[in-house]
């Protein structure tokens, strides 16, 4: 049951990038094509990291209502974007080499987001709520922090702050995206690899280690995968806080088996095919630009609001 | 062969084992009672390997337990803690088929299924099967548990109240499976139980461990343990064995 869902969510997906592609394509349509290939590469590719990562997270941390996201990486993210503008200038982050800037700025992430992850897990897997109020009082803080550092800025270096704190497929540069691909590709397929470990770690860490999981350094490992994942990611297109939980869901919902072989492919192709379908509808259809991230927030945050209710009524 | 050796162990700084030694002979069925917080469950948590010692060392047939990796320790022992999982929408075959994960590690094959399905069969978990372990009720999902712990095919089983949540029925016939493993004429297993119920000890156990505040109090064989001045001494109540009807019995002296 769980292969065909899968190949109709495939086949839902290659559907949605076809109509992505070529709908209204007029000329010069190679030169449309090609803006348009990028766009969607990103859209999948983020996506697919993003709703993979996130049942990763959920996995590792023993609960199914966080992402990466909520307990403070998006709050770093913006930390980060502040200091490097406040530390170089508006004009200097502008002026930034594309392919090292976006290195470092990924290697930077993913480094502080394993010792964020890290640190909020050892002190409070398994406690839902110490857990997310750890993760949104260091957001809160890292918050706090970045907008004490804006109000040092000069208008103009707000500015460039502001556009990059925000989700934009708009503007993927090609050559980032050639880097991120192969990354996130690799990073998918090694999560896929990890599934009947994943498996194991879901009875926790006890049952996980006296069945012969080596539980601390796995969890160290998928933090670091986790970490790498939604690092490019957000260097790429920026922070899609609850993109992932909604792919996480719905992934749950479609499949009804917590088997990650199935799950992970599952998760990411939702998470891609919400993005791409969504950008095609608001753009294509709608003629809206900019208002797919928001879109994505929202339906998340409603998710994310369901489920945390239907857990308080049990 | 279990042998304990000044073992201290402590837990958030605070000692709950003190300078405790003991060797448990492989086979049988060997019993840990004592009253609540004696430290019988930390004792079980430390020979599975999850608690590492303050003090003192734990040797399985001669190797350092502790030292052993997870996949090693695994092979050799399996452990059936008080927490257990919960993992919504797997079926009572796929949590039992976890324990065979020391041997396949992830890729089944036909042994481990044959060992999947005699495990559902000793626990009379056969009809339930296919169902999800979250629509089990407790003591199925306990029997479902025991069953994990079973096809995980180890010489030494540890189990800390495997039968809190079982009606008598059932209770009985856990104690009896668990008899049968450790009596096996093939593969005999060594069973190390956490029993709260004295009369299940007093009937089934081959050696009894008693603890109180962290030490030993009294280790050896059933009949030489189960004592009344021990018993009462233990529990700090008056208690005493009696047969009754051919089988042994704890009632309030």
């Amino acid at each position: 049951m769980a292969e065909r869902r899968l190949i109709l969510l495939g086949l839902a997906l290659a559907l949605g990038c076809t109509a992505f592609l070529l709908w209204n394509l007029r000329v010069p349509m190679g030169f449309i094509l090609s803006l348009r290939a990028t766009k969607l590469a990103a859209l999948v590719i983020v996506g697919a990291a993003t709703g993979a990562a996130t049942v990763l997270f959920q996995t590792v941390a023993g609960n199914r209502l966080i992402t990466p996201g909520i307990v403070g990486f998006d709050a770093l993210f913006v930390f980060l974007q502040t200091m490097l503008v406040l530390t170089l200038g508006g004009a200097g982050y502008a002026t930034l080499p594309t392919l090292p800037a976006f290195l470092v700025e990924t290697a930077c992430l993913a480094g502080a987001g394993v010792a964020l992850f890290g640190l909020l897990l050892r002190r409070g897997a398994g406690d839902l709520i110490r857990l997310v109020l750890s993760g949104l009082i260091l957001g809160v803080m890292l918050r706090g922090l970045s907008g004490f550092a804006q109000r040092l800025l000069e208008p103009s270096e707000f500015a460039v702050v502001q556009q990059a704190s925000f989700a934009s497929f708009g503007a993927v540069d090609a050559t980032q995206l050639a880097i991120a691909a192969p990354i996130l590709g690799l990073a998918l397929a090694l999560a896929w690899r990890l599934s009947p470990r994943l498996d194991l770690a879901l009875l926790g860490r006890d049952k996980a280690i006296t069945l012969g999981l080596d539980f601390d350094r796995f969890v160290l490992g998928v933090l670091a995968l986790i970490a790498v994942m939604v690092a490019v990611s957000t260097a790429l297109v920026g922070p899609v806080t609850f993109l992932g939980l909604l792919a996480a869901a719905l992934a749950h919902a479609l499949l009804r088996q917590p088997r990650h072989a199935a799950l992970l492919p599952a998760a990411a192709g939702l998470g891609a095919l919400i993005l791409v379908s969504g950008q095609f509808l608001f753009e294509r259809l709608l003629g809206f630009q900019s208002t797919l991230a928001v879109i994505v927030e929202f339906l998340g945050g409603l998710v994310f609001l369901a489920l945390v209710l239907r857990k308080a009524a049990r | 062969m279990i042998e304990i050796e000044g073992l201290r162990v402590e837990r958030d700084g605070t000692p709950i084992l003190h300078d405790l030694s003991l060797a448990l002979p492989a086979g049988g069925i060997t019993a840990l009672i004592g009253p609540n917080g004696a430290g019988k469950s930390t004792l079980l948590l430390t020979l599975a390997g999850l608690i590492g010692p303050a003090a003192g060392r734990v040797r399985l047939d001669g190797d350092d337990l502790h030292a052993l990796r997870p996949q090693a320790r695994a092979l050799r022992l399996a452990f059936l803690g008080q927490d257990q999982a919960q993992v919504s929408r797997l079926t009572v075959r796929e949590m039992v088929g976890f324990g065979r994960w020391p041997h396949h590690r992830g890729r089944p094959g036909a042994v481990d299924r044959a060992a999947v399905a005699e495990a559902l069969e000793v626990f009379g978990l056969g009809a339930l099967a296919e169902r999800p372990v979250s629509s089990l009720s407790g003591g199925q999902r306990q029997r479902t548990q025991i069953a994990m712990a079973h096809a995980q095919a180890t010489p030494l089983v540890l189990l800390d109240e495997p039968l809190s949540a079982l009606d008598p029925r059932y209770a009985r016939e856990v104690m009896e499976a668990l008899v049968a493993m450790a009596h096996d004429p093939v593969t005999p297993r060594s069973v190390v139980v956490v029993l709260h119920d004295l009369g299940m000890a007093a009937r089934y156990a081959d050696r009894v461990v008693a603890m109180k505040h962290g030490r030993l109090a009294a280790a050896g064989p059933r009949r030489e343990v189960m004592r009344d001045a021990v018993l009462s001494d233990l529990f700090d109540t008056g208690l005493k064995l009696r047969e009754v009807e051919g089988a042994d019995v704890v009632l309030p002296a």
